[in-house]
């Protein structure tokens, strides 16, 4: 024990009835709660973090009850059921539910309310997951119950009953475990005040997955409140290994107005290193796509080595085709499930009660599984195609193997020969133990607006008292006034130039200066319409019943998940698609639900819905070009890729890593432009776009574009190549820095991705609603199309708060614009152009992109069997 | 006779008809707590104004829901009724009653009713089914798919007998012509979408069009 963070006895000799020793970050932490400072815990999975986070509580709230004993009439803490005795004078709330505001006002010990650390919550605990924070609830239960520590502790969830949410307002427990939402709802009520005025400690678990969203703006905005609510507060926080811990510590405490505060760091000591390796395939690496059916057997055998496997997939299409292919070969019927977060939520419960279980052999997997509850018996991760990040891999291979001192085990599948390359550099990066987590987002303006109304649903504020607060959170430190005072215009009146609105205000400032809501509905439809997690508009879908009839519909039948409303209005009836583990024929639309049978299809067009795809990460981007560059880096590379980028060598040149190749070349009638950025597919979708618009204007006709996550072509009739070399198109010209100004907001006006960007930032903000009081609305349902808002806003008020919000969204979202402009200004005046006869080898996978998005199954792979062919001929010749 | 518009002019007697103004349907929104952008109706108004530009009618026909709900005349800004006042100068203006705006309104001109019957055609906001008649209300729209890519359009929805013409407001929405309410009108599918295209109009028959 240290001497310096006394653990009592009583925690002593709990760690030791389990045979367990205080771990070294544990005891640290503990000490940090003493000395009332802040803290960031960074560990990787299975380092008892979760332990360490609460055991300051545990041992504050141990120390109370022994200071207060005998009890002073706040019963609370000893409730019935562990104290086990009632009568002796103790208070409960049990035996005294009716008194509890008489209670707070009494004796012995008077106290305001709100006043007193007894009043409300002591802490507060806040999860991504509501899954994770009701395990952690379980998990937390046995220490207590097995130390009869007199603490209570509670979920709330959206799940939670309102009777229970209500009490718990009136009579909190010591310890909640709740989520970044419920934290807002709480927050806007006037209990706030009662609630969290006594609050000790905050714990954010999760963190570096929390704040990489909006969910981390609205969090640190509460964050902020709480810390002005509760003057005695410290925040702890929970996370896996990232890049730049300094900024999960600036997340963690207010910053003050000028310069930057940190919260103290904590680093557990690293586990084992994992054993990390690349599926050593026999059979041949495909050129392009993402199915891995060539290594489909391998993967089998390797389920069958292991006892129980977690196969990681970018998206849920890729889920759906695993799940099903290994079905397909699963001669031992052994138990293999899938989730993904389309699937309906009873079907996803059941997979992971199996698998906590043991039952399961192996779970099909998207980023559904990449946080959070505990499996325990897992002891390999399969991850299929691109890892995408190194700290992304990271977390995944730490979700084998839950116990620190051994390592845990994964086997990387690359599906193509690209991916090879990817794999390689992030088994390099993960021995390194190298993070590319993303820097911390800037505080957007539109969770911002949630939040100001939030503020004035929870009690009257000053708009003066508020910037400073908002400020306060790390996202939000370098909110300007102005744009502060636009957002507070927005909730009152819609921000609007023509100011038509006045009578209809949200909010209007008071004679004392004060900001308040004008109605009672205005508070009741915040609450319905809280929350920063915007699906797209999802459909149900059924299996349909046997029908009688061709025309008729029968209602009814099995609920097998989600699908994005998008995806099915590509549907024509009696098209097939993969859901939720069968190919089924799509049959009908009928008011919200899909209407769907089994189908004995067996090349069924695919979900083209993307949930889950995540951008090849700038870091892991760098490492594998340094690997494309570097022959002597090739030795770890599987004979056929070696090849295959020495005849690129030969025939063209290998990509240098700090320049930008760029190959021109015809075939078969059209001239092609082929560049390396490497920068993820939607930068470089982003980058065909601007590039193929910019031809259009200069006359040279472009045709189209393809992207993939490394590589862009762009065809047309005219031959670029010869256009280049007579100097009649410069290449700097066309990839100069200002595409991303006028030729960017032409694009933009039109782009129906801009517009999915503006519906999300409209929701949020509370410009459109989801919810009205009794009744729930779709988008289908709804009466305005944020479509029509966003064209009517763009041509009367363009630099609106909401399309300024949408904007920077599109920057770093949907279309990538910040890497593309850093890559852009990193290549500039380095643009090696190779004037080539025909295709290259690396320019192989992204010409089998081509056309690719719209087939599937066996015969298209045929189909695309033969054009490959025909094009590796050409290259490699 | 039909504009890509989505307005429908009628030569002989130098009428113009649009249908589904829905004037004033941001504030309609804004007082109920949605505070959408209060530009809709100036917009609208901008768009009849250059279209009574080129066609000079003799007479302007609103064929119902000019605004989306009673209160909409009262809410209208200054500028925009000062715009109202000048489209009706010198012509003839008729308001034809809908279900959002059913009673006559003050302070916006015109002359109201319920329908307008002129040789053997009769207009009207709800559409009945009758023969020769033009009426408005469904909002409708049409789409196709061609190459894995769909379009969807407003459309002026006809047959033989009778038409429903497409929403003219900036915030209007739209009814896919494969909804029931569409066949029960026209009895079948036996009738043509003109779908709104930049500068003419593309006619698909309704059985060609995909639902939503």
């Amino acid at each position: 024990m240290s001497a310096s963070a006394p653990l009592p006895d009583i925690f002593a000799n709990w760690f030791a009835a389990r045979g367990w020793q205080p771990r070294a970050h544990q005891l640290a932490l503990l000490e940090k709660a003493r000395a009332g400072t802040s803290s960031l815990l960074i560990a990787p999975t299975g380092g008892g973090k979760t332990l360490a986070g609460f055991l300051p509580t545990l041992v504050e709230l141990h120390e109370r009850s022994l200071h207060l004993s005998p009890p002073a009439g706040r019963g609370r803490l000893f409730p019935a059921k562990s104290r086990g005795q009632p009568g002796e004078g103790v208070l409960t709330s049990e035996e005294a539910p009716s008194s509890v505001s008489a209670l707070r006002a009494s004796p012995p010990s008077p106290r305001k309310r709100g006043e007193g650390r007894e009043g409300g919550l002591h802490t507060l605990y806040i999860s991504p997951l509501k899954a994770l924070a009701v395990d952690i609830a379980r998990n937390l239960e046995a220490p207590v119950a097995e130390m009869k520590l007199p603490i209570r502790l509670e979920t709330r969830t959206g799940d939670t009953p309102t009777s229970k949410r209500q009490r718990q307002r009136r009579d909190p427990p010591d310890i909640l475990l709740t989520t970044p939402e419920q934290l807002a709802l709480l927050l806007a009520t006037a209990d706030a005040p009662f609630l969290f005025g006594s609050l000790k400690r905050v714990i954010l678990d999760e963190l570096h997955s929390l704040v990489l969203s909006k969910r981390g703006d609205l969090l640190s905005l509460g964050l902020a409140r709480l810390f002005t609510l509760a003057p005695g507060l410290t925040a702890v926080g929970l996370s896996a290994t990232v890049a730049e811990p300094d900024e999960l510590r600036r997340y963690l405490v207010p910053q003050p107005p000028d310069g930057v505060v940190f919260a103290d760091l904590v680093i557990a000591q690293a586990g084992a290193q994992p054993d990390v390796s690349m599926l050593q395939t026999t059979e041949r690496l495909p050129w392009a796509g993402h199915s891995a059916r060539h290594a489909l057997g391998e993967v089998y055998d390797l389920i069958k080595a292991h006892k129980t496997t977690l196969i990681f997939v970018n998206t849920r299409s890729q889920a759906e085709f695993m799940f099903q292919a290994l079905w397909g070969i699963n001669d031992d019927n052994l138990a293999i499930a899938l989730h993904h977060g389309s699937l309906d939520v009873a079907q996803r419960r059941k997979v992971e009660d199996a698998m906590a279980a043991g039952k399961l052999r192996a779970v099909v997997c998207t980023s559904s599984l990449d946080l959070g509850i505990d499996w325990g018996d897992v002891d390999l991760v399969v991850n299929i195609g691109a890892p995408k990040g190194s700290s992304r891999l990271l977390q995944r291979i730490g979700r084998a193997n839950h116990r620190l001192d051994e390592p845990s085990k994964a086997v990387l599948v690359p599906s193509n020969r690209f991916e090879v390359l990817e794999c390689t550099a992030a088994i390099g990066a993960v021995a390194e133990n190298a993070q590319d987590t993303p820097p911390l987002r800037t505080g957007a303006l539109d969770v911002l607006a949630q939040h100001v109304l939030g503020r004035a649903v929870g009690e009257p504020f000053t708009a003066d008292e508020l910037y400073d607060e908002v400020r306060a959170a790390a996202p939000y430190a370098k909110l300007a006034r102005s744009d502060f005072d636009g957002v507070i215009d927005f909730v009152a009146t819609g921000g609007y130039a023509l100011k038509a609105y006045e009578r209809f205000a949200k909010i209007r400032l008071g004679k004392d200066n004060k900001w308040r809501v004008t109605h009672p509905n205005v508070a009741q439809r915040y609450r319905m319409n809280i929350g920063t997690i915007v699906e797209a508009d999802m459909l149900k879908v059924r299996l349909m019943r046997s029908r009688r009839s061709t025309t008729v519909i029968p209602r009814g039948g099995r609920v097998l998940g989600q699908v994005e409303e998008y995806f099915i209005e590509g549907l024509t009836p009696g098209d097939t698609f993969v859901f939720a583990g069968e190919i089924l024929r799509y049959e009908a639309l009928v008011e919200n639900e899909v209407y769907a049978s089994r189908s004995n299809a067996t090349d069924p067009k695919v979900p083209a819905y993307e949930g889950g795809k995540f951008p090849l990460s700038t870091y892991l981007a760098s490492r594998v070009r340094d690997i494309l560059a570097d022959p002597k880096a090739w030795g770890a590379l599987p004979e056929q890729v070696r090849e295959w980028l020495k005849i690129q060598e030969w025939r063209s040149l290998l990509p240098p890593a700090n320049d930008l190749l760029v190959e021109t070349f015809p075939r078969a009638a059209k001239n092609y432009l082929v560049c390396y950025p490497f920068e993820g597919r939607l930068a470089h979708q982003t980058l065909g776009m601007l590039l193929t618009r910019r031809l259009e204007r200069w006359g040279l006709k472009p045709l189209g574009f393809v992207a993939n996550e490394y590589a862009l072509a762009v065809w047309g009739l005219g031959d670029l190549g010869l256009r280049i070399a007579k100097g009649g198109l410069s290449l700097a010209e066309l990839f100069a820095e200002d595409m991303l100004g006028d030729d960017l907001e032409a694009w933009l006006d039109e782009s129906a991705l801009m517009k999915r960007t503006f519906r999300t930032c409209a929701i949020i903000a509370g410009l459109i609603e989801r919810r009205f009081p009794g009744e729930e609305k779709t988008r289908r349902q709804l009466t305005i199309s944020t479509d029509l808002v966003y064209d009517v806003l763009r041509k009367h008020q363009a630099d609106h708060i909401l399309l300024r919000a949408a904007r920077a969204d599109a920057a770093t979202g949907l279309l990538d614009i910040k890497r593309l402009s850093e890559m852009l200004s990193r290549v500039k005046g380095r643009i090696v152009h190779k004037r080539l006869d025909h295709v290259s080898p690396l320019a192989v996978p992204v010409m089998l992109e081509i056309g690719r998005e719209t087939v599937y199954g066996e015969a298209a792979d045929t189909l695309l069997a033969e054009a490959a062919d025909e094009l590796i001929k050409e290259a490699m010749n | 006779m039909c504009d890509p518009c989505g307005a429908l002019y009628w030569p002989a007697h130098g009428l113009l008809v649009v249908s589904d103004l829905h004037l004033e349907k941001g504030s309609s929104f804004a007082r109920r707590g949605m505070l959408l952008p209060p530009y809709d109706t100036a917009a609208t108004l901008a768009r009849l104004t250059k279209l009574i530009a080129h066609y000079a009618p003799r007479m302007m026909v609103a064929l119902g829901d000019s605004f989306h709900d009673g209160g909409g005349p009262s809410r209208l800004a200054a500028e925009d009724r000062d715009s109202i006042a000048a489209l009706q100068r010198g012509r003839d203006w008729v308001w034809i009653t809908g279900n959002h705006d059913p009673e006559p309104a003050d302070g916006i001109g015109g002359v109201f009713t319920h329908t307008l019957t002129i040789d053997a055609l009769t207009f009207r906001h709800l559409p009945s089914g009758a023969h020769g008649e033009i009426a408005g209300h469904l909002h409708p729209v049409a789409k196709i798919s061609q190459r894995g890519r769909s379009v969807r359009r407003r459309c002026f929805a006809v047959d033989a007998t009778r038409m429903v013409m497409p929403a003219f407001g900036e915030f209007t929405g739209g009814l896919n012509i494969r909804d029931a309410a569409f066949a029960d009108l026209f009895g079948a599918l036996d009738f043509t979408a003109h779908m709104l295209g930049s500068d003419r109009l593309y006619a698909f028959t309704a059985k060609r069009c995909l639902g939503d």
